[in-house]
């Protein structure tokens, strides 16, 4: 059953789409990534999701309701992390806590100080002397001490160091093992890899990938790295072989995967002195799509100023 | 061994000189312009000694000294005492606001933002950062001394003369010097820059009221009080210097304090322990309602104070009004003589006109809080929650409905508390209160308007300060400029009846009150229909 789901979601500010007919759905017990580089839309859509912005057209639902008129209700249920956390500065770090999780309704006061252990935040010092980090670690700690059924988390870690960032992660694992859902926007690869079963990639307000990393992979193909007792002048024209690069005795490249046996049947033929394989990270998909975009807008740009 | 406490101050100095040169030359400005056009507005507006004597006698009231100090020369109210007497009190309280503001932002503010320690790191004096900050200040009061005292003199006016000018300067940067020293101790003893700041201006409101219960009561408290000595220079009537040089030979004491706290503290130290706030939320606070009082609680309760003493002295220039008004042409013209009720009763609903315009200033303030924390990006963590839009923006329309009742109040009761205490002919408490609740239905429409803009034209919200600008000119100035009666109806306060002299109108009252409910659920309708952003 999906807890999220937006159809054909489009917000317009003026003439400029920063939504542009996005579609995602996030099921239950499931951490669905959404990534993209600054300005894609990602927190357009997570407040559009959240009944701050309303939308253009399309739909945008979370536990089956409309989120923009039953954004009360469905707030009930959901905790949210903003990316850029802004926080009374005449207050203490503990007092925004409790205040996030009297307005969500449902806090685990224990839970809370667990947390804020857990967190190494200091709830007695007040929101002006906080860096952008600690910050960050009231809305985390506020947001996985409240009972939520769902967690809007829109780049959470921007301003966390690698053990809290650890910490991060955890927390988002006991959540995923109680079964909740999070929806983490992102643009660190490597934590979303880590942590997330789906991701859908954003770029210019347009879903231009959705699946599970298995998925996505299973498109790009395979990362292989091998070396050969007699060189192998003729790789580039195998089908199904792109991006060769010499690594000192060694060639990298990366295979289709329907083209997988016949190239390896071709190297097999040179002698395999070594041979690596390893599934493509997220960044190599990601600057992919990334790459691919840029050179269509290119393409298209220049058509436009030679036409 | 050689001590290098302070090497570098003079490159410090011209730092301090190159980041403040604005902000220093406005200052000196404004007390130049301040100073020199209101010496000038008084001896226009009293024209010879009787005129000046009629002032002296609405003076000589406790209120009165306990608000500009004791008179000296009110037998005699030349020209230079009748400035000194009503201004000089006031503008060493400025004076020392400034030299607080300054010299926290050069020596705490700088060591928080850890400015302080870059500059630590270069071959510079452990001292040097506090001691150029102490030497531009003493620069900016000598200035100060002499741009007024000159200033004054150059204005040529009778009773003016040269000593009494400069004395007039040096009473106030005098009393800039040793502010200036006790904020410098402040910021040792401190650790933040809001703390010094906090601990200086209470230090200078407390020797303002010190000094107000002294002068009124006990004179020995006075002398507890730098304002106390500034004022006991009796300039322009006697031209004591002396009460001058104690207080220069205190600030040099109070600044070796400073230094000496300097010299024995690690840096980003104080000696005031670091005050830790509340771990918990009290539970009054969590509430979008409870949050939105919390945030402005300081300010709310300043200005619940500011009204009652506005009020307070608006009050105590009733006992005097009768021999005010036989003196005073421009006032008679503002009246509309009355049979039946009393000089106070008619001139209630022009004091209480102005009063209630300033009360809607905390009211709107209030309400509009709720557009800057939508600027600043905190709105989400509550809309991003369990509350609704409706519940957001009645919680802040609430607690505006709320302060203009408790403002009007205020300003009421201090005006009939104070004006009873040196009337002769007393009138009950309850006729200044309903004078100034009256108001109350014309607020609350300016508050309907403002939730209006905030609902469907955010970015208009601005035109309700305009808007209360206007009133302010129509009402105020409505008889004196013969405004047309639809000019005036513009304005909400317009339509409120002057009572006690008119009678009330309810009907009015309703409508006004029926406007402003139906203008604040129009807001609530944009303000759920609108996006919310930055």
């Amino acid at each position: 059953m999906s807890v999220l789901k937006t159809s054909g979601l489009t917000k317009k500010f003026g003439d400029f789409a920063a939504l542009d007919g996005v579609d995602i759905e996030v099921a239950e017990g499931e951490v669905y990534g959404f990534i993209g580089p600054n300005g894609a839309g990602k927190s357009t859509a997570i407040r559009v999701l959240l009944g701050i912005l309303k939308a253009s057209s399309g739909k945008a639902e979370i536990f089956g309701m409309d989120a923009w008129k039953e954004s009360v209700n469905i707030h009930k249920r959901v905790a949210y992390v903003p990316g850029d956390v802004n926080l009374w500065p005449n207050l203490t770090g503990g007092e925004v806590i409790d205040l996030f999780m009297k307005l969500n309704g449902n806090g685990d006061k224990g839970r809370r100080d667990e947390l804020t252990r857990r967190f190494d935040l200091d709830p007695t010092k007040k929101c002006r002397t906080y860096s952008k980090g600690n910050r960050q670690k009231v809305a985390l700690v506020a947001a996985f001490s409240s009972n939520a059924d769902l967690y809007i988390l829109d780049e959470p870690t921007s301003g966390l160091d690698p053990l809290m960032e650890r910490i991060f992660q955890e927390c988002v694992m006991e959540a995923k093992a109680q079964g909740k859902s999070i929806l983490l926007s992102s643009h660190i690869l490597s934590e979303v890899e880590k942590l997330c079963d789906k991701v859908a990639i954003i770029r210019q307000g347009k879903i231009i990938e959705t699946g599970s990393l298995q998925d996505l992979r299973h498109l790009t193909g395979t990362v292989m790295l091998v070396e050969t007792q007699r060189p192998m002048p003729l790789l580039h024209e195998v089908k199904g072989v792109r991006g060769i690069e010499e690594q000192g005795d060694a060639l990298s490249f990366q295979v289709d995967a329907e083209e997988l046996d016949r190239v390896i049947r071709y190297v097999s033929e040179f002698g395999i002195v070594r041979m690596e394989s390893a599934p493509p990270t997220l960044e190599e998909l990601f600057m992919r799509h990334y790459e691919e975009s840029s050179e269509v807008d290119r393409k298209g740009e220049e058509a436009v100023h030679r036409g | 061994m050689a001590n290098h406490l302070f090497d570098g101050t003079g490159e410090l100095i011209r730092l301090i000189v190159r980041r403040d040169r604005i902000r220093i030359a406005a200052w000196l400005l404004g007390f130049a312009l301040m100073t020199l056009a209101t010496a000038a507005a008084f001896t226009d507006l009293y024209q010879n000694a009787a005129e000046r004597q009629a002032l002296a006698e609405t003076m000589k009231n406790p209120a009165m000294t306990a608000m500009v100090g004791p008179g000296f020369g009110l037998a005699n109210y030349t020209n230079g005492a009748m400035m000194a007497h009503q201004m000089l009190l006031m503008t060493a309280v400025v004076v020392g606001l400034m030299s607080v503001l300054l010299v926290t932002r050069n020596t705490r503010a700088e060591e928080e933002d850890g400015r302080t320690e870059m500059i630590r790191s270069l071959p510079v004096g452990r001292l040097s950062g506090l001691q150029s900050t102490l030497w531009v200040m003493l620069a900016v009061n000598v200035l100060l001394t002499l741009i007024i005292g000159f200033g004054l003199y150059a204005l040529g006016i009778e009773g003016m003369d040269l000593e009494g000018s400069l004395l007039y300067g040096a009473a106030l940067g005098s009393t800039g010097l040793v502010f200036a020293a006790i904020t410098a101790v402040f910021a040792q003893l401190s650790q933040s820059s809001r703390g010094t700041l906090g601990w200086s201006v209470a230090v200078l409101l407390l020797a303002y009221l010190i000094r107000g219960i002294g002068d009124v009561g006990n004179e020995v408290l006075s002398w507890f009080s730098p304002l106390g000595w500034a004022v006991r220079s009796e300039v322009y009537v006697n031209n004591y210097w002396w009460p001058v040089l104690l207080t220069i030979g205190v600030a040099l004491a109070i600044s070796g304090l400073a230094l000496y706290l300097n010299s024995i503290r690690d840096l980003g130290s104080g000696f005031f322990p670091a005050r830790t706030g509340r771990i918990h939320a009290s539970s009054a606070m969590l509430s979008p309602f409870g949050l939105a009082f919390r945030l402005q609680r300081t300010g709310i309760i300043a200005w619940a104070i500011g009204m009652f003493v506005l009020g307070a002295s608006y009050g105590s220039v009733l006992g005097d009004l009768e021999a005010f008004f036989a003196d005073v042409d421009l006032m008679q013209e503002l009246l509309v003589v009355q049979e039946g009720f009393t000089l106070v009763e008619q001139f209630l609903p022009i004091l209480m006109s102005v009063l209630a315009i300033i009360a809607a200033i905390p009211s709107l303030l209030a309400f509009l809080k709720l557009k800057s924390e939508e600027k600043n990006g905190r709105i989400e963590h509550l809309l991003g929650r369990a509350v609704s839009r409706t519940r957001l923006m009645g919680s802040y329309l609430v607690l505006a409905f709320l302060i203009s009742i408790v403002m009007t109040s205020m300003a009421g009761l201090g005006m009939g508390i104070v004006g009873n205490s040196l009337m002769d002919e007393t009138l009950p408490l309850s006729t200044f209160y309903y004078a100034a609740i009256v108001y109350l239905p014309a607020i609350w429409a300016m508050i309907g308007l403002s939730a209006l803009l905030m609902g469907w034209f955010k970015s208009l919200t601005g035109f309700v300060w305009l808007y209360l600008a206007f009133s302010f000119v129509v009402v105020y100035m409505g008889s004196l400029f013969q405004f047309p009666e639809w000019v005036v109806k513009i304005s909400p306060f317009g339509h409120i009846p002057g009572w006690p002299i008119e009678s009330m109108d309810f009907g009015t009252a309703a409508m006004l009150t029926g406007i402003a409910v139906l203008l604040a659920i129009a807001g609530v309708i944009g303000y759920n229909k609108r996006d919310i952003g930055l």
